[in-house]
């Protein structure tokens, strides 16, 4: 469904974030990508939409190469790839009813979106989204109203209202509590379940990880150390992955309150 | 382990102060007592002509003595008349200048603009700042002839430098993640600046916005003096004619509706934040 062929970005200041990385996702398969800070997770996300432009190397979307597409193909593209950010990444000063719809701009003209005439179609389906995740009745609330687990959620609807085939989540548990953390990760593994979506999770809590998904790919200097299971991540593997440490509290199942402390 | 222990009984039971800014001591004191010498001798060169000041205290007398005895009514339709075209001339001026500055402003920024483009922008904002008003309404009034066509086209063209310049940099500073969600749903250029940036800098443009229809009003009373039109026309006339009472009344009426207009912003600016 998503295939990297020899992804690399190197940045400006000489930075090799990725170095020929090669994966491939199944369709369905919500794998998280696990790795230290400046790893590359961000960029290789940010990657495959072309937010950061790789240097060189090919992303397929299904059939579509996406590393070569023009302006308007790439935009249709991303219509395909919902995005989940770190910190929510609301628009803060627009309603929860506006974030969410601002998930079809792709698909709808200018002067509808600006003047917020969308087609009934999506208001339905945006508000269907906000009750399965109850905040159905927060939609005319501001987005800086809410909490952090709210605004998360509303990030999740916007990204499905898109109606992708992927969806990239770039740390969707890096501000929030244990509990809310645990809550966030089951939805957007449930909605990924029931909607047969693909996704790439980056995560820094091993734990949480494990505890979700269905494949493990660790990252270390934009190379891939590990790829396997959640259950084949050992002592040794997170060593080679993020240094010596010891690992024995973060592989045990873990209690809500020391899943921060795992970190 | 052991160098750094003998390092910190070294710092032990020493008073710590800030570095100074400028580090050599010779030429920080230097720098000071030039700075104070330059000052000593500058005053020096002031010269008052005390006879002359003397003179002119009746004179500044009887202007601050006029504001006890404002006359509105010896000149009222003056006034009406002027105190209308200023009112006109700065409303007309700003929303055209607005109209004008946003394109520029996000032309002006960075982060939204390709460089040629942002060169453009920033050349255009950099000959409205060079500029002065009074500059642009001598050389509008002598293409124009007198009156407020010549303040309109001055205010607007100083309007655009001040309020594509702040605006920009507002753009320039906001929240960038906001912005790339939104063009991470596949939005086009145009519903990328609706909705990721225009939110984020609405407060801002608002809040300038007001502050320049404050400015422009009581620039529109100065740009009557080089014959632009406006309140400052009538303005000038009543000093002409040395009728401190009249020039009394429109300065209060300057000073009311500024404040009016300052009053009228700290509201709005307080409900789009």
């Amino acid at each position: 469904m998503l295939r990297l062929e020899k992804l690399v970005k190197t940045y400006k200041t000489g930075d090799q974030a990725l170095q020929a990385v090669d994966m491939e996702i199944p369709e369905g398969q919500v794998m998280a990508l696990i790795g230290p800070s400046g790893a590359g997770k961000s960029t290789l996300i940010r990657c495959i939409n072309r937010l950061v432009e790789p240097t060189s190397g090919n992303v397929y979307l299904g059939e579509t190469e996406l590393t070569g597409l023009s302006s308007g193909a790439l935009r249709r593209e991303r219509r395909r790839m919902g995005m989940i950010f770190q910190e929510y990444a609301l628009v803060e000063r627009l309603t929860v009813m506006e974030n969410v719809l601002s998930g079809r701009l792709g698909y709808v003209g200018f002067w509808r979106s600006f003047l917020r005439k969308y087609p009934q179609s999506d208001v339905d389906e945006a508000f269907r989204l906000l009750d399965r995740v109850d905040l159905a009745h927060m939609a005319d609330k501001r987005a800086d109203e809410l909490s952090g687990g709210q605004r998360q959620r509303v990030g999740i609807c916007r990204a499905l209202i898109q109606n992708p085939a992927l969806l990239l989540v770039d740390e969707p548990t890096a501000s929030l509590d244990p509990k809310t953390s645990r809550q966030i990760m089951r939805l957007i593994c449930e909605l990924c379940k029931e909607r047969g979506l693909a996704a790439i999770i980056n995560i820094h809590d091993v734990a949480l990880a494990q505890m979700f998904v269905q494949r493990v790919v660790g990252l270390r200097f934009g190379a891939i150390e590990f790829d396997g299971p959640p259950d084949a991540l050992t002592p040794d593997v997170l060593t080679t992955i993020y240094g010596e440490e010891d690992w024995e509290a973060t592989i045990e199942k873990v209690d809500d309150d020391d899943i921060e402390a795992a970190e | 382990m052991s160098a750094s222990t003998t390092e910190l009984e070294t710092l032990i039971g020493k008073p710590w102060k800030k570095p100074p800014f400028i580090k050599r001591p010779w030429l920080r004191w230097l720098l000071a007592l030039g700075f104070v010498a330059y000052l000593i001798a500058a005053f020096l060169t002031i010269e008052v002509n005390w006879s002359r000041v003397y003179e002119g205290l009746t004179r500044g007398k009887a202007f601050v003595l006029a504001f006890t005895s404002p006359d509105f009514t010896t000149r009222s339709s003056d006034i009406y008349d002027g105190m209308l075209e200023s009112i006109i001339m700065t409303v007309a001026a700003s929303v055209v200048g607005i109209g004008i500055s946003i394109p520029i402003a996000l032309g002006a920024a960075r982060n939204v603009a390709p460089l040629p483009i942002y060169l453009v922008c920033r050349g255009i904002i950099a000959v409205s700042r060079a500029l002065q008003e009074i500059i642009v309404a001598i050389l509008l009034v002598a293409i124009f002839g007198f009156g407020p066509l010549a303040g309109f086209l001055t205010l607007s063209f100083a309007t655009i430098g001040f309020l594509s310049k702040l605006l920009a940099e507002d753009i320039e500073s906001m929240d960038r993640v906001q912005a790339e969600a939104i063009k991470a749903s596949g939005a086009k250029w145009l519903q990328w600046i609706n909705y990721g940036v225009q939110p984020q800098v609405m407060p801002r443009l608002i809040g300038l916005s007001m502050y320049r229809l404050d400015i422009n009003f009581r620039e529109s009373a100065i740009l009557g003096l080089v014959g632009a039109g406006g309140i400052g026309a009538t303005l000038n006339t009543a000093f002409d004619r040395y009728e401190y009472d009249t020039a009394a009344a429109i300065l209060i009426l300057i000073i009311v509706i500024v404040m009016a207009l300052e009053y009228l912003s700290g509201i709005i600016r307080a409900r789009v934040q």
